[in-house]
């Protein structure tokens, strides 16, 4: 057997032990590595897969949460600012309110008040008119009490007629 | 349930060790009887003096490939039997009847023969010597260098033995049988988890194999090539690094094993042919008509350089690493000298490194060729 030409018996046996190798192998062998790796680099694939989704799923759902979050802020801020607002309307009407009827009030006071000095001075008038009638009265009364004080009157005024 | 389950594994288990064992032994063994060998050689040999042990340190760095014609100017004329390197090598490199792992110890392998004249015949090749080691015939029929012959017509028989070869043939496929067995019981017992043992070395390989050669050099048609790709890449290097055990035969380096992996290939790539792969070798695209002339035998030749290529490429590689190596290690014969042996050693390390590297990537060449040349065939249509 030469180093440079193929031996036929060799030539057969490889052929024939190969061609049983190649069939045998594929069949116990290749097939179900190759049907195995398949499946395990598709599950990898999978669960790759699904952590990436769940991993977009969890940072979507972050948002939502915030956005409702700063929505939720928002809404409060709004509300708070509305209700400052309000109260800041209702108390400028109260203080307008109060200041109109303290006003009126003040106003109604100084009419009824004048009223009332108009009266009172009036009354005044009368009473003090009354008091002269009263003390003229008892000056008079008092003066004449008397038939000399009577004639002197009498001759006060015979001395203005005269006069006249 | 479970107690029946677990037995058979431990059962399984003891075997498993024998062989390991068994294996070990083989090995230490084979080294023992090489370094039995290698001493007396050496012990009854002088030293060399410094000067030319420079010299011969110098001359093994330089180049083995000159061994042979050391071995006629060596110094082994004080031998009884001169030492003839090139047929020592010559010897380890081809097939052998008989298998010669060490000089006391040589495994006769059956002849199986068939001839016109006398029909089947199945014996022992120790019929063709006597107790001195001499060829004698047998049963008429005659060994020649290795050559089975009919004694009486000189005429050559049909010779189908389990050489050396052939036995390194079957001990390749029964491993490859266990343990890409093993492998597919790992994938089954394993389904969806992760892989374990000799799974988990094997599988990286088959993906490599898989998604780095035939992927990418066939197509999408790929899957339908992977057992053969797998196989045979498996096959070469499995070949590879068991021929380079101590007392391998050197499988893949045979030229008749080359040329049938080449012959299947070149089979599967013409059976696989498209349209367009033959186009191109018979009407090759965008060429002027003078030059169609030309490029028709150069194209038909090239059908059958590719495989002739593959054929070669193979067989130079396994066979001249092995030659580099028996040569370094026949120096230290040649010269009979513990420094040469030393040296040689050193540098066979290294080469047998270099090997190991070489049977990977032989096994890698040979299958990503066959890929591409399969690739080429399976090729759809295109535009030009």
């Amino acid at each position: 057997m030469d180093l440079l030409t193929p031996g036929p018996g060799l030539v057969i046996w490889q052929l024939f032990v190969f061609i049983l190798l190649v069939l045998l192998l594929g069949k116990l062998a290749w097939k179900p590595i190759l049907t195995s790796l398949k499946e395990r680099e598709e599950s990898i694939q999978q669960a790759l897969d699904s952590a990436e989704n769940a991993k977009k799923e969890m940072a979507s759902l972050k948002e939502d949460n915030e956005k409702l979050l700063r929505e939720t802020r928002d809404e409060r801020d709004k509300i708070l600012r509305d209700a400052r607002t309000a109260a800041n309307r209702i108390h400028d009407d109260a203080q307008a309110n109060a200041k109109k009827n303290a006003d009126r009030l003040i106003e109604d006071a100084k009419s009824i008040i004048q009223t009332e000095k108009n009266a009172a001075l009036r009354e005044v008038k009368e009473q003090v008119a009354m008091f002269s009638l009263d003390i003229a009265e008892k000056l008079i009364k008092k003066n004449l009490s008397d038939d000399k004080s009577q004639k002197e009157l009498a001759n006060t005024f015979i001395k203005d007629l005269k006069l006249n | 349930m479970p107690t029946p389950k677990k037995a058979p594994k431990i059962r399984r288990g003891i075997p498993k060790i024998r062989a390991k064992q068994f294996f070990s032994e083989r090995i230490i063994d084979t080294f023992a009887v090489q370094l039995k060998a290698f001493v007396p050689v050496v012990m009854n040999k002088p030293f060399f003096d410094s000067k030319s042990t420079l010299l011969a340190l110098f001359l093994i760095v330089l180049a083995s490939a000159f061994s042979p014609v050391f071995a006629s100017e060596g110094e082994g004329h004080e031998e009884k039997a001169p030492f003839n390197a090139s047929e020592v090598i010559l010897h380890h490199v081809k097939d052998d009847h008989q298998w010669h792992i060490a000089d006391w110890l040589v495994v006769p392998l059956p002849i199986i023969v068939y001839s016109e004249e006398k029909g089947l015949d199945v014996f022992s090749s120790n019929r063709f010597y006597d107790e001195h080691h001499n060829e004698i015939e047998y049963n008429g029929y005659k060994l020649e260098h290795d050559h089975i012959t009919l004694a009486e017509s000189g005429k050559s028989v049909f010779d189908i033995s389990i050489t050396k070869n052939v036995l390194m043939l079957l001990i390749t496929a029964a491993l490859m049988f266990y343990v890409f067995l093993s492998v597919a019981k790992g994938a089954k017992n394993n389904y969806g988890k992760a892989p374990k043992g000799v799974q988990s070395f094997f599988e990286p390989i088959i993906i490599f194999v898989r998604d780095e050669i035939v992927k990418p050099n066939i197509g999408h048609h790929y899957e339908r090539f992977l057992p053969y790709m797998l196989t045979l890449f498996f096959f070469i290097l499995f070949g590879n690094l068991l021929g380079l055990l101590p007392g391998a035969g050197n499988l893949t380096g045979n030229i008749a094993v080359t040329m049938t992996l080449a012959v299947l290939t070149f089979l599967i790539t013409n059976f696989n042919g498209k349209k367009t792969y033959w186009g191109h070798i018979f009407w090759t695209p965008g060429v002027p008509l003078p030059l169609r002339i030309v490029i028709l035998p150069v194209e038909i030749i090239g059908m059958f350089t590719k495989p002739f290529s593959l054929m070669i490429r193979l067989f130079v590689a396994i066979t001249a690493g092995h030659i580099v190596l028996l040569a370094l290690i026949c120096l230290t014969f040649i010269f009979g000298s513990y420094y040469v042996g030393f040296g040689s050693s050193i540098i066979v390390l290294f080469i047998n490194l270099i090997e190991l590297l070489v049977a990977g990537i032989q096994a890698y060449v040979f299958t990503m060729f066959s890929s591409m040349y399969i690739g080429m065939a399976v090729e759809e249509g295109h535009d030009h």
